[in-house]
């Protein structure tokens, strides 16, 4: 798939500002030394197994498979793991990965603020110091995770400029880091920038998926018929994603945030709607307009809220290996309250986008056909908002 | 002979040293940008960068952020610097130059964009988000119209100074120092080893950029390079002072001008 390096068919690359190239390349050399070596690959599995608990279940939603009649349904609870979200699974191995280059400093950029929360986490783990850069009005949203953030050590600031979303907060982060590029390690959170980090990132997540075909094979003795997961810059469904590509019979689908719908101006459906370009580190798709200025985006939830989407799934895509769909607010909503009513798992509203598609999904699937949802994250931190988007009034 | 190329070999031979001048376009409008570039070259700026504003710029600080920013909600356009650029041409011979991402180039149609260069008088780009080992991106058209991709080399380039300085063209962009544009109080970067290191591997013009805003830093940074480039510090003025800076803007470059020149 890789045809020259650091690319995925046309995709990706290695756009970045002179200032912080030299650190790219001393990141590519260093991650294929330690992609390599087993020192390294041991001591990341000893921390997916007793700190991440790893690995996560692979759970049949035999309620939800019964109530939508049609294919098998089950859940692989990403959610479940240490700082509640696939995010650790990356972190982990990055943090592990500055720490081995003899970086003392990791920034990290957050939306819905699993990535800086897990950040934080490895952060203080492996004693690193620690800086995420938020947007404004992200920090509104989710509130908690912040303060999680700074209660696990770290430094949150918040980004003023553009949209004050998670594309700002890259932006920031990157202008951090060319500041500081000698003593900092940028811990990219998703399967976006420039190479290595899209591979990097997959590389790191692509374990939900070899787990899940582990478990399925002991559960079922066969593959998935579809595997289906949320899309903002695409790192848990990369994660899912990748160890299915080769085989064909399984279909993928990446769910995209079509907030209030892709007819209007509010939404985060890049690859319904958006373009080819070169924007924050790689040639990908994103949301732009004639003149090639990045559209601000919108989606219900902050960890979606991206204008752009990782090159591997813009090839993906193209390729017509992968398919995606929208889902809007109100059918993640739905689905957020569904679960919990259903399964008593409360999906974070990122995730919940991805059982959104399920409910539309599987009814159309035969009763002798599986499909596997990648719960990306638990729903704590989105009750409060969803409670206000349903109009109710709760204290903190 | 491309007009960059041309303005270095005269200041060589008058053995003088090349004033360079950011602008972000469109700021305070067109008509401001406009007569901000004639006034400058009258107070002695040899070559203008015309900064294109972008909605995400992650190479610049907060004074060119908040002025690309400014720019685009007054509805600063690609076509409408050309056009810009056009109404110039009638007035001035001097270097112009875009300095702008590379999505802006990429989603005009890099033909297209280079071919409208030719046009319009544009004499070169210079794109902070496109390293040496993506020129190709652009190289291609830029040197079918005789257009310049100016690259830029940091300290932080190391053992990559070598080539990028060897192919350079036009002149080398030389960064004083990690971190974003913006003025800086003061740089920590060895000036000796960074230029004597440019200097082994390349004879073209280099011209120092990055936090240079008065005549005292361009005097300094005048003895290892053939150029000095200053961008916020204008930037700012217009901030502050909309399409009244002009005269500030001036005094600022033709101070820097005689620093230079002493």
């Amino acid at each position: 798939m890789l045809v020259k390096k650091g690319r995925f068919g046309e995709f990706g690359g290695q756009y970045v500002p002179e200032t912080v190239m030299n650190a790219v390349c001393e990141l590519e050399k260093a991650y294929e030394f330690y992609r390599n070596d087993e020192e390294f690959k041991s001591e990341l599995t000893e921390l997916y197994k007793n700190y991440a608990s790893r690995p996560s279940m692979l759970y049949f939603a035999r309620k939800m498979t019964e109530d939508l009649g049609g294919a098998k349904i089950y859940i692989k609870r990403e959610d479940l793991n240490h700082t509640g979200s696939h995010k650790v699974n990356n972190v982990l191995g990055q943090a592990l990965l500055a720490k081995k280059m003899g970086k003392k400093r990791v920034i990290a950029e957050t939306g819905a603020g699993q990535h800086g929360v897990a950040t934080a986490t490895a952060a203080a783990l492996l004693g690193l110091e620690c800086e995420v850069f938020m947007g404004e009005e992200d920090m509104d949203r989710q509130a908690l995770n912040v303060y999680r953030m700074e209660l696990l050590g770290a430094k949150v600031t918040g980004v003023k400029s553009g949209t004050r979303t998670l594309k700002d907060a890259i932006n920031e982060a990157m202008r951090d880091w060319a500041t500081n590029v000698e003593t900092t390690y940028y811990l990219i959170g998703s399967v976006m920038g420039p190479h290595p980090y899209p591979m990097m990132v997959r590389d790191f997540q692509k374990i939900i998926g070899e787990e899940t075909k582990r478990q399925l094979m002991e559960m079922e003795g066969k593959l998935p018929d579809c595997v289906i997961a949320c899309v903002g810059g695409g790192s848990n469904a990369m994660g899912m994603f990748y160890d299915f590509i080769s085989d064909e019979g399984v279909r993928l689908v990446g769910v995209e945030a079509a907030g209030k719908g892709i007819d209007t101006k509010l939404h985060a459906a890049t690859i319904a709607k958006g373009s080819t370009g070169i924007f924050h580190g790689m040639k990908s798709l994103f949301l732009q307009n004639d003149e090639g200025q990045i559209d601000s985006v919108y989606s219900i939830s902050a960890g979606l809220d991206y204008p752009g989407i990782g090159p591997e799934h813009a090839n993906l895509y193209k390729t017509g290996r992968a398919e995606y769909i929208g889902i809007t607010d109100e059918e993640a909503v739905q689905a957020f309250e569904y679960l919990s009513k259903t399964e008593g798992i409360i999906p974070a509203i990122e995730s919940a986008h991805a059982v959104a598609a399920v409910r539309k999904i599987a009814p159309e699937m035969a009763k002798d056909k599986i499909l596997v949802i990648n719960l990306s994250g638990r729903g704590d931190k989105d009750v409060y908002q969803i409670a206000r988007y349903r109009g109710v009034n709760i204290n903190e | 002979m491309n007009r960059i190329d041309a303005k270095f070999e005269n200041l060589k031979a008058q053995n003088k040293k090349a004033l360079i001048a950011f602008i972000t376009a469109g700021d305070g409008g067109y008509e401001t940008t406009e007569r901000a570039v004639l006034a400058m070259e009258k107070a002695g700026v040899d070559i203008v960068e015309l900064g294109i504003p972008f909605s995400d710029p992650v190479a610049e600080g907060p004074v060119i952020q908040n002025a690309s920013e400014r720019a685009l909600a007054g509805g600063t356009t690609l076509r409408g610097v050309f056009e810009m650029v056009s109404r110039l041409r009638n007035q001035t011979d001097m270097p112009l130059l875009m300095m702008m991402y590379l999505n802006t180039i990429y989603r005009f149609g890099t033909e297209r964009f280079f071919k409208l260069c030719d046009e319009h008088g544009i004499d070169g780009v210079i794109v902070p988000d496109m390293p040496y080992e993506e020129r190709d991106e652009i190289q291609g058209a830029a040197d079918k119209y005789g257009k310049h991709s100016i690259s830029l080399v940091a300290p932080t380039s190391a053992d990559r100074i070598d080539k990028i300085a060897k192919d350079a063209t036009g002149f080398l962009y030389c960064v004083s120092s990690t971190g974003v544009t913006g003025m800086r109080s003061k740089f920590d970067t060895d000036f000796d080893e960074f230029f004597g290191t440019i200097k082994k591997y390349t004879s073209i013009p280099c011209a120092v950029g990055f936090g240079i805003s008065n005549a005292e830093q361009a005097k300094v940074m005048s003895r290892y390079c053939d150029g000095v480039i200053v961008g916020s510090a204008i930037v700012k003025l217009i901030g502050e002072h909309g399409e009244n800076a002009i005269e500030k803007v001036s005094e600022l470059v033709s101070s820097m001008r005689k620093a230079l020149d002493e």
